[in-house]
């Protein structure tokens, strides 16, 4: 029996695309795909590292194009945003009955594959938009409104377009503090950024820097909050459904100023 | 402005708000201009949840709870003893635009107990709506409430502000509307209606020839009906809101069960319980209506007044018409699959996809997501097995409850359908 062959790339989806090309350039046959930071405890296993090359990733990833709708390309995107250990592996077989099939507009949601990948795009589509949602803003000094977040998965990259649509005038800043990087709009473009204090921003060191009439609208928020339930109406399971408890943690509404 | 004044004010107006149950912030498209403030990409977002499970998407306030009417369902009414206070128009404003830079809200749903006359009411919604607009370049949602009486004018200036309008007509009979409401008449609550949907045709119409033809409300206009307040059928609810869609090209029509708020002979007592899982089950009745290609009277009729509340509307439509099924998965047309117990819309996508490819069996049924304990009685798939007994309604119907596990069954004492 061969060893079985890992390949082992950087956590990106450029890298990520790197190691598709190499399993077709290489013909390999049944590899696993990790990202750097997962162990292997794997025996008989050949581990290779996969250094990203844009130029490959943009070759599989325009084949791909060709077949596939931009639904369906989408929901890929998402899917490897999950970060769901071994969805690289899932994704590969995807793209790989992709690539044999004759194009076609109709998704065969028998194919285990598609159907898992068609299930977690929506479970990251619902953490995408649950942080549209739950993103609060606060607003500090220097005129920035700042909001930190934690989700599930990696979606920062998938709401960039709705926050600067919607607020192009305002500065704002949406830090993930899971993944320690954030997103900050200056009224022209959206950039990645990270802090050289490695822990970067904080629901601390927001509130050192809050502007004057910050608490104030807080508090107004808070009092509207509790005035629009219904006692007469209290469904605890059914808000604890639609708002868990993890999410809590950011939201003003649920926090005492 | 003064925190803690507005806080109070606050608190009053949005409590006296909190009835009107829309709280929609869909249908409406609007793109951020000159690099302003908000958009509305016409799907709606939800920021937060009352503890009551219901969705915060917007501030929903009164102007103002003074109000000249004496309705007996409205907790605003004149007679009854409360702390009455008023926004400054800038004030709302300020709110609005302070709540939506923090992603608080998707926008503001402005109501209004009525003031002096229902013109001079109108005139401040929309000079709310005005401000936004033009001197804050606010593009997010806004819901305004017409008032019945208000002038064409004022009612076609409000619908180039605002996304929607809305008048709730809260009683679904003439009959009981004249006996809680004495000072308002129908009419008065259909003709802002009519009068919006003749605007949205003419503005559109236009909008064909001249580009620059502003959109007049262009999430549309919806209703509100109190459920359970007069004794009504369902019957009589679900063909009320039947003609508000065809009538008045609703987006929609929303179902309110009714909240005892105040002691009057001719409402429910206090304490009454809210008639939560009758209003459920008016929903599910909506959206077959409006999704599943079913028309009212297939649902409801003379022989059937009530919605069954211990099984969903469609199971009972299908209880009732044993001899359409079983289908075949396979084969069947896409209607015909919308109409099977357990199977929703999304599953009816998939199921049409994925059959290109092969038959399918129960395991791809069951992947793809369908409620096989309700499904699984009025279909066939790519499997010998199949339920084969020829079972009456009753019997079915018992069945699946049995092996369901509704959140509702605690209402309901299998024991006692013996006896009924």
């Amino acid at each position: 029996m061969n060893p079985q062959t890992i390949l082992i790339y950087d956590g990106t989806f450029d890298g990520f695309l790197s190691c598709v090309f190499m399993v077709y350039d290489q013909k390999l046959s049944d590899p696993i795909i990790r990202k750097h930071y997962q162990t292997n405890n794997q025996l008989f296993t050949i581990a290779e590292d996969i250094i990203t090359q844009k130029n490959q990733a943009r070759r599989v990833w325009n084949g791909f194009k060709l077949k596939t709708t931009s639904s369906e390309q989408r929901d890929f995107f998402k899917a490897f945003l999950s970060e769901i250990k071994g969805v690289e592996n899932t994704l590969l077989n995807y793209m790989r009955t992709v690539f044999m099939k004759e194009s076609n507009k109709n998704i065969d949601f028998s194919n285990k594959d598609i159907l898992k990948i068609s299930q977690v795009a929506r479970m990251v589509g619902r953490e995408k938009h649950r942080m549209e949602a739950f993103v609060r803003f606060q607003l500090t000094k220097d005129n920035i409104y700042v909001a930190t977040v934690s989700p599930d998965f990696n979606v920062l990259p998938l709401i960039i377009d709705h926050f600067k649509d919607r607020y192009a005038d305002q500065k704002w800043l949406i830090f993930d503090t899971t993944r320690k990087y954030g997103i900050f709009y200056d009224l022209d473009t959206p950039e990645i950024i990270t802090f050289e204090d490695l822990k970067g921003i904080n629901t601390k060191t927001i509130k050192d820097s809050y502007s004057d009439q910050e608490v104030n609208f807080q508090k107004l928020w808070n009092s509207y909050y509790k005035n629009v339930t219904i006692t007469s109406r209290k469904n605890k399971k059914l808000h604890l459904q639609h708002l868990p408890k993890r999410y809590w943690k950011y939201l003003t509404e649920k926090n005492t100023i | 402005m003064s925190f803690d004044r507005t806080r109070e004010k606050l608190s009053i107006l949005a409590d006296a708000a909190k009835y009107d149950v829309s709280c929609a912030s869909s249908g409406g498209k609007r793109a951020n201009q000159n690099k302003g403030l908000g958009n509305n990409t016409g799907m709606g977002i939800c920021h937060s949840y009352t503890e009551d499970g219901r969705c915060v998407s917007l501030l929903k306030i009164l102007l103002t709870n003074h109000c000249i009417y004496d309705c007996a369902y409205c907790v605003t009414r004149k007679s009854n003893d409360i702390k009455r206070a008023a926004f400054k128009i800038q004030e709302v404003v300020d709110l609005t635009i302070n709540f939506y830079r923090r992603n608080y809200i998707e926008g503001l749903f402005l109501s209004s107990g009525i003031f002096k006359n229902a013109d001079y009411t109108m005139e401040r919604l929309v000079s709310v709506a005005k401000k936004l607009r033009l001197e804050e370049n606010f593009n997010g949602y806004i819901h305004l409430k017409s008032i019945p009486g208000a002038s064409d004018e004022l009612m076609r200036e409000a619908g180039l502000y605002a996304d929607r309008l809305s008048v709730n007509i809260e009683i679904p009979t003439v009959s009981g509307l004249k006996l809680l409401a004495p000072d308002k008449k129908h009419e008065d609550f259909i003709k802002p209606m009519k009068k919006v949907k003749n605007e949205i045709i003419q503005y559109k119409a236009e909008r064909k020839i001249i580009k620059s033809t502003p959109r007049y409300a262009p999430a549309g206009q919806s209703t509100q009906m109190i459920i359970g307040a007069t004794g009504e059928s369902d019957r009589d609810i679900m063909y009320s809101a039947t003609y508000y869609y065809k009538k008045f090209d609703m987006r929609r029509v929303y179902y309110s069960g009714y909240v005892p708020v105040l002691a009057d002979d001719r409402l429910p007592s206090l304490g009454t319980e809210v008639p939560m899982l009758r209003e459920n089950r008016l929903y599910q009745t909506d959206w077959l209506l409006r999704f599943y290609g079913f028309s009212v009277n297939e649902i409801l009729n003379e022989s059937h007044k009530n919605l069954e509340l211990d099984i969903d509307p469609k199971l009972s439509w299908a209880l009732r018409n044993l001899h359409l099924f079983p289908i075949d998965i396979n084969r069947a047309d896409k209607r015909m699959i919308a109409r099977v117990p357990g199977i929703g819309m999304q599953s009816v996508y998939k199921i049409e996809q994925a059959r290109k490819f092969r038959n399918l069996d129960w395991s791809h049924l069951k992947a793809i997501g369908i409620a096989l304990n309700r499904a699984q009685y009025f279909i066939t798939c790519n499997s010998k097995d199949f339920y084969t007994k020829d079972l009456s309604a009753v019997a079915l119907k018992n069945i699946v409850l049995k092996n369901s596990n509704s959140k509702y069954k605690k209402h309901f004492n299998q024991q006692l359908s013996l006896f009924s």
